[in-house]
């Protein structure tokens, strides 16, 4: 009872909170509902019994890509009538990409009735793994099966965010940066000097 | 618990008053601790500055934390015309919903755990990266200069601290070998020799040291409390806050440095396992060894809070990212290798 009660609450709140997303005027309420959004996801993949993917997708997507997110558009300076002037012109491209999308869900889920791709089985029951946990599972499959796999998209992520480090990183001049090493290394006989100096004679630094 | 109820009633309801007995347990005692624990840090920090610290309100000024939560109880909530007002008033809440929720996992003894959930570490930090939200969302509806600088240093803050925190437990869960809370308190048993907890593994002493910091910063505890930084912020996100919603605030983030000594406790000192194993000091109820260390944690917290001034955000930075991070990968090195050698024989 109850979890059919979770799940068209959480359902439900994906939804309306993903239509929010793209119907809100403010583009940080649009933000916040996106988040929303993932939340309820999450909620789903719990009552899935995928406890580890729920878990990741609130620790990466809502407390990590959300909140850079949140960063970038609360410091964007909003000019609404210019966001709309966009619309039009932008509204063919936008068509076309949800053209695109309605397909490849269509194909999706056309190959995975017919058993073409081996998610699940087709009459939609979840293929559980025997005598292990989701971690387990997923752990065996990951580091065995398609350790190739997983070990290339790790290299592709690592070059991806080497890219982004030597593009947008610009060596400026004149910062006064802090060394430590260098300031813990410092001795007070190198930092002082002890002077007598004759009056009148003044000191010559 | 759930048994206990089926006496009376089918297992659903049991279930569903088993929860809701279980949250009320937890989170009412946790309140009183947190208005508890305000009053001890204020005592802490005044002993330490040879001050008297709160003496008036009660014997030994006890009730002080009641008598501050009735004044700002009675206050007038204020909400700025210029804010947001629904993310303005939202806000406080998530803050002090999301320091409450995540005591759910945290073992009190053993198997005396509301959600005994196999990804309960995981939880935990899924959970504790959703309390930047409360801080970054006052710091925009409130539409104010200082707020929203705050904010903007909160989330950076934040995301930086949380990934070393990611690979510290990594090395914990890899040792333990499982996300279960308790079960990670478990294999905290007679772990060296005959002491109890990780903590005095040498591979994992220097993980605990940094794990302690990085609360402090992921607490936006001093001495890395530059969210709210009075010198140059005035109160931070805080500032436009007045009445209960800037008390939700202050319950939230005391709870939440509280849910951080419970977490040192239990992944590196032993949780509610007496810190030797021997028999007679298993007498003694676990829960009573958990809020011992808990206690004890938090001394620490409020001993640097009175004695370590305030980091800059450079340095802040610096220490997130080019200190803690390789350090904690270097670590996520070493134990797994060690664990290759040793434990799966490699």
């Amino acid at each position: 009872m109850i979890q059919v009660f979770a799940f068209y609450l959480f359902a439900a709140l994906t939804c309306i909170a993903g239509a929010v997303t793209i119907l809100a005027r403010n583009p940080v309420h649009s933000v916040l509902w996106l988040i929303v959004a993932f939340f309820n996801a999450a909620g789903l993949m719990v009552l899935a019994g995928a406890e580890f993917i729920a878990m990741l997708l609130v620790i990466v997507y809502v407390g990590a890509v959300a909140v850079l997110f949140l960063f970038v558009v609360m410091m964007l300076d909003i000019d609404f009538a210019e966001l709309r002037a966009g619309f039009i012109r932008n509204f063919p491209l936008g068509l076309l990409l949800a053209v695109v999308l309605l397909v490849e869900l269509g194909v999706g889920i056309g190959a995975w009735s017919v058993g073409g791709i081996k998610l699940g089985t087709p009459d939609g029951t979840a293929a559980v793994p025997q005598g292990a946990s989701n971690i387990e599972a997923i752990g065996l499959l990951l580091y065995s099966k398609y350790l190739f796999l997983f070990e290339a998209a790790g290299v592709l992520l690592l070059v991806a965010m080497v890219g982004a480090i030597v593009l947008t990183h610009r060596k400026r001049t004149g910062v006064r940066g802090q060394n430590v090493s260098r300031q813990v290394a410092r001795r007070p006989g190198e930092a002082t000097v002890n002077v007598k100096p004759e009056i009148g004679q003044g000191v010559s630094l | 618990m759930t048994s206990f109820f089926q006496q009376w009633m089918p297992y659903e309801w049991a279930w569903g008053l088993a929860t809701v007995a279980g949250i009320l347990l937890i989170a009412l005692p946790l309140m009183l601790a947190v208005a508890m624990i305000i009053y001890a840090d204020r005592k802490i920090w005044a002993a330490m500055a040879l001050r008297r610290g709160p003496n008036v309100v009660g014997p030994w000024g006890l009730l002080q934390s009641f008598a501050d939560g009735l004044k700002v109880f009675l206050q007038e909530t204020i909400v700025p015309s210029a804010s947001n007002k629904a993310l303005f008033l939202i806000a406080p809440i998530i803050t002090f919903t999301v320091a409450l929720i995540a005591w759910a996992v945290i073992p009190f003894n053993s198997g005396a755990v509301l959600a005994d959930i196999n990804v309960g570490l995981l939880y935990v930090l899924a959970i504790s990266s959703l309390g930047v939200y409360g801080v970054i969302i006052a710091g925009w509806a409130s539409n104010s200069k200082y707020p929203f600088f705050s904010a903007m240093r909160a989330s950076a803050q934040m995301i930086s601290y949380e990934v070393s925190i990611g690979f510290i437990l990594i090395c914990v869960v890899m040792w333990a070998g499982t996300f279960n809370l308790n079960a990670i308190v478990r294999a905290q048993e007679h772990h060296v020799w005959i002491l109890n907890g990780f903590v005095f593994n040498p591979l994992l002493f220097p993980m605990w040291v940094m794990f302690l910091i990085s609360g402090m910063a992921e607490t936006a505890r001093a001495p890395f409390d530059l969210t709210e930084a009075e010198s140059e912020l005035v109160a931070g996100y805080q500032t436009e806050y007045s009445s209960m919603s800037f008390a939700l605030y202050w319950l939230g983030e005391y709870a939440n440095v509280l849910l951080m000594c419970a977490l040192n406790a239990t992944l590196f000192w032993g949780g509610w396992l007496p810190p030797i194993d021997w028999a007679p000091l298993y007498l003694i109820p676990g829960i009573v060894w958990l809020l011992l260390k808990i206690f004890f944690f938090f001394f620490i917290f409020s001993w640097v809070k009175a004695t370590v001034p305030r980091y800059r955000y450079d340095q802040l930075m610096r220490l997130g990212w080019k200190v803690f991070l390789p350090l904690s990968l270097l670590f996520v090195v070493l134990v797994s290798g060690w664990l290759m050698f040793t434990r799966y024989g490699v």
